[in-house]
């Protein structure tokens, strides 16, 4: 295997009784790229992640992470990954401080308070940091389980369906933390089930359907897959997503939109408001 | 790695007596049904119950309500497992260079601490109910390991039970018979009062043993041959759990 290949699969298979999940399946991760494994739920993307990440063993074939090989030396691919699943994995009874020197204390790191505190202020938690897991946002929760694989710096990082269940400008806060990692270094192997996720993040994609990768490139080389562009003028309307997200507005102001709305309601008293209609004109002679 | 195993065990013991500490509910509603028996066994049901002996009814009962306590406290053990396994974060920790053994050990030495602190209050209302003792340091020490073999035992069960259960109901369901045994054995009725086949689960079912050996080591008799009996009970227990554990975590998790 060269150097710069972060991850390496070979052949895997696996099933679960008569269920053939992986079929045989074939990748490498360039190290410090961006790898999206794209299917539909059931497709088997969890599974590779969990054998790549030493929680499963493969039927059959062969997977190597960071130059380790995970059914053999599993000990070494655990020092040199870490994982975020599916469902976010902290500790609700801690708080997000406590989560993030847990992890720290873990990994065996030299002063486990000074990283958690550089944490809480990277992933905007620094205020939260003292409360109960328990009682974050989807978003926070996501935010601080990133936090919690970050620690020790692992060269390869696994994102099961990071974004699933997030709010857009949530979603769009872990596609920022995820290009970053990218930048520095890390290599990033993420499940999704979003087109526009992989899209948006990754340098290549790979396609796992029916237990097999179908196609395996980047983004332009897929799109060359299709029938070459045509040129067509079509209406360009905002996607509800772009709606909101200019609503919410990066400022988060959306009181003035709220005040103005109450505002041209407060006249209707009952009684005196004939429709909805003669309400709509009031409101345009204002 | 294994270097790291105490380190990791004391890190990972420390989570979880903190979700002790965050929800002391727990070790209350451990003590309370022990606490609630005894009541109702000194104040109501002890006057018409012949012990043959000159001990005070409270002395005679309360080695099996401390087995009571710790049967019902070692149920939170499994429900906190299978809580682990399904919230995910046993997982990450799966999939961390973490010392594997760490993780159950934890939560093995974390039901110790906290039956312990049960156990403790509870002998502390048996105290208020006129519970005396003159058992010396050492009889104290040997109750003491006992109920530490017994606590050891009967968690490495809650760890069979919280890794194989499929809901938590019935993770914590298998200490129901455990609470129950006690009943059918010396710790409130001399087995000889009973029918014969149930007298004879009584005497050879593992709690008599025990119970006798505490109850003498608390009033200062020999403990006889007693011991031995409960020792290999209790080691037994304890082993075949430990085993039975260990081999559904291999087959489970790696």
């Amino acid at each position: 295997m060269t150097s710069d290949t972060a991850v390496r699969v070979r052949g895997v298979e696996k099933s679960f009784g008569d269920l053939r999940v992986l079929r045989g399946v074939d990748f490498e991760v360039e190290a410090g790229s961006i790898f999206a494994l794209l299917g539909s739920n059931g497709a088997g993307k969890t599974t590779l992640v969990r054998i790549l990440a030493t929680l499963t063993k493969a039927d059959a074939g062969s997977a190597s992470v960071h130059g380790f090989d995970v059914a053999a030396q599993a000990g070494d691919v655990r020092e040199s990954i870490s994982l975020t699943g599916q469902f976010a994995a902290v500790d609700e009874v801690l708080t997000g401080r406590e989560n993030l020197v847990l992890v720290a204390k873990l990994r065996h790191l030299g002063d486990p308070g000074a990283v958690a505190d550089d944490l809480l202020a990277r992933f905007s938690l620094t205020e939260a940091g003292g409360r109960r897991a328990a009682t974050y946002s989807g978003g926070m929760r996501r935010r601080l389980d990133i936090a919690m694989s970050l620690i020790g710096d692992p060269p390869v990082i696994f994102l099961d369906e990071p974004t699933t269940g997030l709010d857009p400008q949530a979603r769009i806060d872990v596609w920022q933390t995820v290009k970053r990692l990218a930048e520095g270094g890390t290599t990033v192997l993420l499940t999704t089930q979003y087109l526009d996720e992989a899209e948006q993040l990754a340098d290549r994609i790979a396609i796992l359907h029916e237990g097999t990768i179908i196609q395996n490139g980047t983004l332009d080389e897929l799109k060359r897959l299709l029938p070459a562009a045509k040129v067509e003028y079509v209406e360009k309307q905002p996607t509800l997503e772009e709606v909101f997200l200019a609503l919410v507005g990066a400022t988060g102001e959306t009181a003035g939109a709220e005040t103005d709305a109450s505002g041209g309601a407060g006249p209707d008293a009952p009684g005196t408001a004939g429709t909805a209609a003669s309400a709509q004109n009031r409101r345009e002679l204002r | 790695m294994t270097a790291h195993v105490l380190g990791d065990t004391r890190v990972l013991t420390g989570r979880s007596l903190t979700h002790i500490l965050r929800s002391p509910d727990t070790i209350i509603t451990t003590a309370v049904t022990p606490i609630a028996l005894m009541l109702l066994f000194v104040y109501v049901l002890g006057g018409a119950i012949s012990t043959g002996s000159d001990e005070s009814y409270i002395n005679y009962m309360l080695p099996g309500i401390l087995l009571i306590t710790i049967a019902s406290g070692v149920a939170y053990t499994s429900y906190r497992l299978f809580l682990d396994l399904q919230g995910g974060i046993f997982e990450r920790f799966q999939s961390m260079p973490i010392a594997r053994s760490s993780v159950l050990w934890a939560h093995v030495l974390t039901s110790l601490v906290a039956n312990l602190v049960s156990v403790a209050i509870v002998v502390g209302v048996a105290l208020l109910m006129g519970f005396r003792t003159g058992a010396s340091v050492g009889a104290w020490l040997g109750v003491a390991g006992m109920l530490v073999l017994f606590t050891l035992a009967l968690t490495w069960l809650a760890v069979v039970a919280g890794l194989s259960a499929k809901t938590v109901d019935g993770a914590s369901a298998f200490s129901y018979p455990l609470i129950f045994l006690p009943f059918i054995s010396s710790a409130f009725v001399p087995t000889e009062t009973m029918p014969g086949p149930v007298a004879w689960f009584a005497e050879n079912q593992p709690v008599t043993s025990i119970v006798d050996t505490m109850r003498a080591l608390f009033a200062g008799e020999p403990v006889g041959g007693d011991i031995w009996v409960a020792l290999a009970w209790l080691v037994g227990i304890l082993v075949v759990a430990y085993v039975w554990s260990v081999a559904i975590y291999r087959r489970k998790f790696s």
